[in-house]
């Protein structure tokens, strides 16, 4: 019965918020809020896996989410839309749902292998050092983004509505919504799988003394390899779902402020806590949505909460604790592989 | 056939020779101590066994392969661990973790595996323990296991640092000063220790230790090294008496 405790917990909530969304009962303001949530939720964890558990510093994560936004926009439109450049759609409109989680696993691999633009250089290359050649990725990304006329360039690129569409034509679902917490889910078991595991907790070892790691037979590249693919590839995922909630993308709103988002939801959270990740992910979204009426002062007043925090909490929210170390009972409910 | 064998390493930091024409042969089940004074360039043959450098010249010979400019993960799975001068633990995870981590050459499951919790990543994962707990029993440590080595004293931290080395299943252990920061008390202890893992795990233990005390206890042979020149080579009642380490160690009397 423990083993089935999470599961259940969540294919529960799953259903209820996808009834709640089919029924009309939570509006689609509200509908938008929590795919937003579930966006940042996978963003700010994925981050986590480097800046938490692998304590290098890496702010330009947003460049590998326009790199999963921009890929998996172009597929969709691509095979399943009429577009004034790329023309008639390659394959029917109404095999969209099927066509559409392959291509959120394009956007992973092809984020994954952007994240090589960090990865290797992180061989040679720690702490703040590495932080600038983040920083110098995000905005390889973008500018490349905005000289491609082709995909739109700095006027951005649309197109990706009329996909949802045609998968609403086929079966009447709110689909983004069930996509967006398809692949949260997905996302939280990936990295929690891979941080509970004696192979994940190499980039631990890396965080806490990289010299002992590489001496203790880690390989040490090959961790953080795998670490900056999977972490960018996942923020990947969250681009090609961010493209397709808006419908509409352009490279700025990919820039270095999107990648303080991130940091901001890592920091929150706490390092190397995925249930800190997930808890901040959420307060943050619904900060933003809550602070909405105070207009630009919304600027203002986070920034300030983030300088209270780190000045009575610095580790963040949860510190490097997962929710079932601050409440012991809770490993009584539930068995989670 | 020796263990380890080294022949003519040499190193240049730059400009700067840290040592020079270093040979030693180790054999099997054998107890050899380096010294030297400060800066004598003891710690760069241990770097350089181990592989954080890439020797300028010479042959590093471990069970008929040349070692000399493999990574230090490469290395350790060969069968060569190594301790550190100032511990170098993980501390902010359990000690049971840290011996678990050090089993990463033989992990026996891969990316695929993890994400699919397979079969064989349970049963990798269940030998991992297994064996991680079972050197934590031998070496006396069992209770500490869901510890922090941070909120250890430093001898047990010492202790924890050499069973983590030797849960990778070494046939060579380099021990780089593991007396260093210990009480008389501790070091007696560390002495007891040593002699324990040297019979019971029957392998090659090379260090480099400050201590007489350590080093005329333990060791059959004793290599000393003074600027990356090795100057002595016998059993430590030869180097006692040894003018030229006498010399280096105390000076020559001019000034």
């Amino acid at each position: 019965m423990r083993k089935l405790t999470v599961p259940l917990l969540v294919i529960g909530l799953f259903a209820l918020l996808i009834g709640l969304a089919y029924y009309d009962k939570i509006d689609l303001y509200t509908q938008s809020v929590l795919m937003f949530m579930g966006i940042n939720i996978i963003f700010g964890s994925s981050l986590n896996i480097v800046n938490g558990y692998m304590g290098e510093f890496s702010c330009g994560h947003a460049g590998f989410m326009a790199v999963g936004a921009y890929v998996s926009s172009i597929l969709s439109v691509l095979f399943f839309a009429q577009d004034r450049v790329f023309g008639a759609p390659l394959l029917p409109p109404q095999y969209a749902i099927y066509g559409f989680p392959i291509i959120v696993i394009i956007a992973f691999i092809a984020a994954a292998l952007a994240g090589l633009l960090v990865a290797l250089p992180s061989f040679k290359t720690r702490g703040d050092y590495l932080a600038i050649i983040t920083i110098a990725a995000n905005y390889i990304i973008i500018s490349t983004i905005i000289n491609i006329d082709a995909i739109g360039g700095p006027r951005g690129f649309m197109g990706m509505k009329s996909v949802i569409f045609a998968m609403e034509d086929v079966v009447y679902l709110p689909w983004m919504l069930i996509w967006v917490y398809i692949f949260t889910i997905l996302s939280i078991w990936a990295i929690y799988r891979f941080v509970n595991s004696t192979y994940g907790k190499g980039i631990v070892a890396i965080h806490q003394d990289e010299v002992a790691a590489e001496i203790m037979s880690v390989n040490t590249n090959k961790m953080k390899l795998v670490a900056f693919m999977f972490s960018s590839g996942l923020a990947g995922v969250a681009g090609a779902l961010f493209a397709h909630v808006l419908g509409y993308i352009n490279p700025n709103s990919f820039n270095i402020l999107k990648s303080t988002e991130a940091l901001v939801m890592v920091y929150l959270g706490g390092m190397g806590s995925l249930s800190g990740s997930i808890l901040a992910a959420i307060l943050f979204t619904f900060l933003l949505e809550l602070l909405r009426p105070l207009q630009i002062i919304k600027w203002v007043v986070i920034p300030l909460l983030l300088i209270i925090l780190m000045q009575f909490r610095p580790e963040g929210i949860m510190g490097n604790k997962e929710l079932s170390d601050i409440f012991p009972r809770l490993k009584k409910f539930y068995q989670f592989k | 056939m020796a263990l380890l064998e080294i022949k003519g390493l040499t190193q240049y930091f730059g400009g700067l020779c840290a040592l020079s024409d270093f040979n030693i042969t180790l054999e099997e089940q054998e107890m050899v101590a380096l010294i030297g004074p400060n800066g004598a360039g003891k710690t760069t043959v241990f770097n350089l066994v181990s592989g954080f450098y890439t020797p300028s010249k010479g042959e590093i010979i471990f069970n008929g392969q040349n070692i000399a400019g493999l990574k230090p993960h490469k290395v350790t799975s060969l069968g060569i661990a190594r301790t550190f001068q100032n511990i170098r633990l993980w501390h902010e995870m359990s000690v049971l973790d840290n011996i678990k981590i050090a089993q990463h050459y033989n992990l026996g499951y891969g990316l695929k595996d993890l994400f699919l919790r397979t079969k064989r990543y349970f049963l990798n994962e269940q030998r991992i323990e297994k064996e991680a707990l079972r050197i934590l029993e031998v070496m006396n440590l069992r209770e500490y296991a869901q510890e922090r080595p941070s909120n250890l004293p430093y001898g047990l931290q010492r202790k924890v640092e050499i069973a983590r080395a030797l849960s990778v299943h070494p046939k060579l252990l380099l021990l780089d000063e593991p007396a260093a920061g210990l009480n008389s008390a501790d070091v007696k202890e560390l002495i007891q220790l040593i002699k324990w893992i040297y019979d019971e795990f029957k392998i090659t233990i090379w260090m480099i230790e400050h201590q007489m005390t350590v080093v005329m206890n333990l060791c059959q042979r004793i290599k000393v090294i003074d600027f990356g020149v090795t100057i002595a080579e016998g059993t430590p009642e030869e180097i006692q008496k040894n003018p030229k380490v006498i010399k280096a160690y105390l000076g020559d009397g001019t000034i």
